[in-house]
C-alpha cells in the first residue's frame, strides 16, 4: 500500500445491539479524490463517517491514513491526525461566534502551564478564521456575531469554513446541503470546487444526484450496512446508482457481502 | 426572522444584530428599583421625606447615602460569592443545590481548625480538638476548607458528568448529606472563639473585598479562557462541545469543584463574620444565590449570562432587600418580592430566547 492511498478501511463494521449499522466496509480514496458516498436512509453512512472520525468506536475492522494504520480515542485525536468533519447535525454552539466555534476544542492559546485556565488567543483566532473565510469563499461581514441569529446556510458555511482554516489531511462532509436552499446549496459546493483546485481530498455522503454528478470523481452506494458499489462517475449515469441504491443492481464483486 | 438571503447568495450576515447587552437591562432594572425607592421615600407619609440613595443629612464627604450603600452590598456579599460559583454551574445547563448545607459544613470545619487556644486566659470553651489543632496559621483552615469544597465538587461533578444523576438530584441529596456533616461534626455544638487572623476574613468590609476580587477574577477566567470557553460551550450545545473534542465529562466536574470551592470560601467567611459556626447557617443560601444568577440574566437552558450580570444581580436583590427596610416592610413582604422578581426574571429569559431565532 503506498501513501497514495489517503484513507483505507478494511471491514469496517459497527453494531448497535443488535442494529448491523455498518458491515465489514472495504473503501479506499486517492490522493486529490473527491468520492461521493450514497445510499437510502438508514444505509449507514453517518455510521461509517461516525466510525473513521473517532466519534464512536468502531466494533470491528481496520484503518489506515496515509498507510499508517490509527486508532482514534476520540473525535480531536482524528482531528489532529488531519481528519476535518462536517457532521450531519452540525456542531455548533449557538451561544458563540465564528472563530469561537471554528477553534472550539483546539483554541490557540497563551500561557498553556495554566492547564484549562490557559489563556485564549482571540487575535491569533479571528486572523485565521478570516483566511479559511477567504479560502473557501465565504463572506461574513462581522465575525463576531454569535451564530445564533444565522440562517441554516450561513451556518453550514461556518462549519465547512471550520474544515477549511486548518490544514486538513482528508474532509468528510455528511449531508451539507441537505437542509439548504438553492442559492445557499449552490455557495457549499463553490467551496467544495474550491477544495477541488486545491488538491484536498474530500467525502461527501449527499443524496443529491445532480450535485454527486457534478462534483466528484467517484460514487460508493451504502445499502443496508454494505457497501454494493463503487462506480466511476464516468462510467455511470443518475439512472444506475438509483438502481445500486434501491437494491435493483449490485455489482459482482460486492455479491456476497450485499444481500 | 428577517430573511437576509434574497439576492446575496445567502451570505451576507446582518450586521445591525450588535445587539445591546444583556447586562444593560439589568443594570437599567436596578436603577428603576433605586428610583422607586426613592419616590416611595418622597410620597409615603410615614418617611417623612426620606432619601433612600442620598445623603441628605450632611453625614458623610459623598452626597451618597454611604452607609446604605455599604449595609446592601455587604448583605449580598457572602452569598454572591456561592453565586459566582453557581452561575457557573447554571452557565454549563446544570444546579447546584447543595451550597448553602456546604456553607454550613465547611464553617464548622474549617473554624475547628481555627480556634484559639485561651479565651480571656482560661481554655477555649467550645474547643472541638486538642492544643494541636489551636492557633494554627489562618492559612490552615483556609486550605482545610477549599479541600473540603472541592472534595464535596468533585463527587457532586462525578455523579453529574460520569454516572449521568441529574444534577438537581445529585446536588438535593448532596445537601442532606452537608447538612447531616454539619450536625455530625461537633455533635450539634457551634465551633467558636476563632483566631484574630481568622476574624479578619469577615472583619469590616472584608466579604465585599472578597466578593468584588473574587467577581473580577471569575469575570476574567470566563471570558478569557479555555477553562470559561469550554464552560459556554458545553451550555450552549453539549453534543456540538463533545464531537469539537471537549472532554465535557472532566470538564463538568471541574465546574463543580469552582463552584463548591467558592462555596466553602463563602462558609469561611460567613464563620469568620459571626466569630462563630454553626450547623444550621446558610439556610437558603442555595436558592438566593442563585436567584442572584437568574436576576443577573445566567440562563437556566445554559450557555448565556455573564459574572457581570451575577454581581448586577445580586445587587438588584441587596437593594429590594435594603429598600424594604427603608419603607419599613418586613421580611414577609421581602420574600413575596424576591419571589416574584425571581419568576420575572425567568419569564423575561425564555421571552428572550424565543425572540431572537
Ligand atoms: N446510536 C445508534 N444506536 C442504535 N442504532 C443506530 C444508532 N445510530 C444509527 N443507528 C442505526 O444504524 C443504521 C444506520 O444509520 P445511519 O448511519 O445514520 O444511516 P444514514 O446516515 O445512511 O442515513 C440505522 O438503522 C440507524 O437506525
Ligand atoms: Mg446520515
Amino acid at each position: 500500500m503506498s501513501d497514495n492511498v489517503v484513507l483505507r478501511t478494511q471491514a469496517l463494521t459497527k453494531h448497535y445491539g443488535g442494529v448491523h449499522a455498518l458491515q465489514s466496509a472495504n473503501f479506499e480514496m486517492k490522493k486529490g479524490e473527491h468520492v461521493a458516498i450514497m445510499g437510502d436512509n438508514g444505509a449507514g453512512k453517518s455510521t461509517f463517517v461516525r466510525q473513521i472520525t473517532g466519534v464512536e468506536q468502531r466494533t470491528s475492522g481496520n484503518v489506515w491514513l496515509y498507510g499508517e494504520e490509527v486508532n482514534f480515542a476520540g473525535p480531536l485525536d482524528a482531528r489532529e491526525a488531519g481528519i476535518e468533519t462536517v457532521f450531519q447535525t452540525l456542531a455548533l454552539a449557538d451561544d458563540l461566534d465564528v472563530p469561537d466555534n471554528l477553534f472550539l476544542g483546539r483554541e490557540k492559546t497563551f500561557a498553556d502551564w495554566l492547564g484549562p485556565f490557559r489563556i485564549l488567543d482571540y487575535k491569533g483566532m479571528r486572523k485565521a478564521t478570516m483566511a479559511g473565510l477567504e479560502k473557501t469563499g465565504v463572506k461574513i461581514p462581522n465575525i463576531r456575531n454569535t451564530i445564533q441569529n444565522m440562517s441554516g446556510g450561513q451556518r453550514q458555511c461556518v462549519a465547512i469554513a471550520r474544515t477549511a482554516t486548518f490544514h486538513s489531511r482528508l474532509t468528510i462532509m455528511d449531508e451539507p446541503t441537505a437542509a439548504l436552499g438553492v442559492q445557499e446549496t449552490g455557495q457549499v459546493e463553490n467551496i467544495i470546487r474550491t477544495l477541488k483546485e486545491q488538491g484536498e481530498p474530500l467525502i461527501l455522503v449527499s443524496h443529491n444526484m445532480r450535485q454527486v454528478m457534478d462534483l466528484v470523481d467517484r460514487i460508493i452506494v451504502f445499502r443496508r450496512g454494505r457497501i454494493c458499489a463503487n462506480l466511476k462517475k464516468e462510467e455511470t449515469d443518475g439512472q444506475d446508482v438509483v438502481a445500486y441504491i434501491t437494491g435493483a443492481k449490485t455489482q459482482p464483486e460486492y455479491e456476497e457481502s450485499a444481500t | 426572522m428577517a430573511d437576509t438571503s434574497h439576492g446575496t447568495g445567502g451570505l451576507t450576515f446582518d450586521t445591525t444584530k450588535r445587539s445591546w447587552p444583556n447586562e444593560m437591562n439589568i443594570l437599567l432594572a436596578l436603577i428603576i428599583i433605586i428610583v422607586i425607592f426613592e419616590i416611595l421615600g418622597q410620597i409615603l407619609p410615614y418617611m417623612n421625606d426620606q432619601s433612600f440613595l442620598f445623603d441628605t443629612r450632611g453625614r458623610f464627604d459623598t452626597i451618597f447615602n454611604e452607609a446604605r450603600l455599604k449595609i446592601i452590598i455587604l448583605q449580598v456579599s457572602i452569598i454572591g460569592i456561592i453565586a459566582l460559583g453557581v452561575s457557573q454551574v447554571i452557565i454549563t445547563a446544570g444546579i447546584d443545590l447543595s451550597s448553602g448545607p456546604l456553607v454550613a459544613a465547611t464553617a464548622m470545619i474549617a473554624m475547628s481548625f481555627g480556634q484559639t487556644e485561651l479565651v480571656n486566659g482560661n481554655p477555649n470553651p467550645k474547643a472541638l480538638f486538642g492544643v494541636w489543632a489551636m492557633d494554627l496559621p489562618v492559612l490552615v483552615p483556609i486550605i482545610v476548607g477549599l479541600t473540603f469544597g472541592a472534595m464535596i465538587g468533585a463527587i457532586n461533578g462525578t455523579f453529574i458528568a460520569y454516572f449521568r444523576i441529574p444534577p438537581f438530584i445529585a446536588t438535593l441529596g448532596m445537601f442532606l448529606i452537608l447538612r447531616g456533616i454539619a450536625l455530625w461534626w461537633s455533635g450539634g455544638r457551634p465551633v467558636s472563639f476563632p483566631t484574630e487572623s481568622y476574624k479578619f476574613i469577615g472583619s469590616g468590609m472584608m466579604p465585599v473585598v472578597w466578593f468584588l476580587s473574587l467577581a473580577a477574577i471569575f469575570h476574567l477566567i470566563l471570558r478569557y479562557t479555555v477553562y470559561g470557553k469550554h464552560t459556554y460551550a458545553i451550555g450552549s450545545n453539549e453534543e456540538a462541545a463533545r464531537m469539537s473534542g471537549i472532554n465535557v465529562r472532566r470538564h463538568k466536574v471541574l465546574v463543580y469543584m469552582v463552584a463548591s470551592m467558592l462555596a466553602a470560601f463563602a462558609g469561611v467567611v460567613l464563620s469568620a463574620k459571626a466569630s462563630t459556626a454553626q450547623a444550621g447557617m446558610g439556610e437558603f443560601y442555595e436558592l438566593f444565590a442563585i436567584a442572584m444568577a437568574v436576576i443577573g440574566g445566567i440562563s437556566l437552558t445554559g450557555g448565556r449570562g455573564s459574572i457581570i450580570g451575577t454581581v448586577l444581580g445580586a445587587m438588584v436583590l441587596g437593594v429590594i432587600r435594603s429598600g424594604f427596610t427603608f419603607v419599613k416592610l418586613d421580611g414577609s413582604y421581602q420574600l413575596m418580592a424576591m419571589g416574584g422578581i425571581i419568576i420575572a426574571a425567568v419569564i423575561l429569559d425564555q421571552y428572550r430566547q424565543r425572540n431572537r431565532a
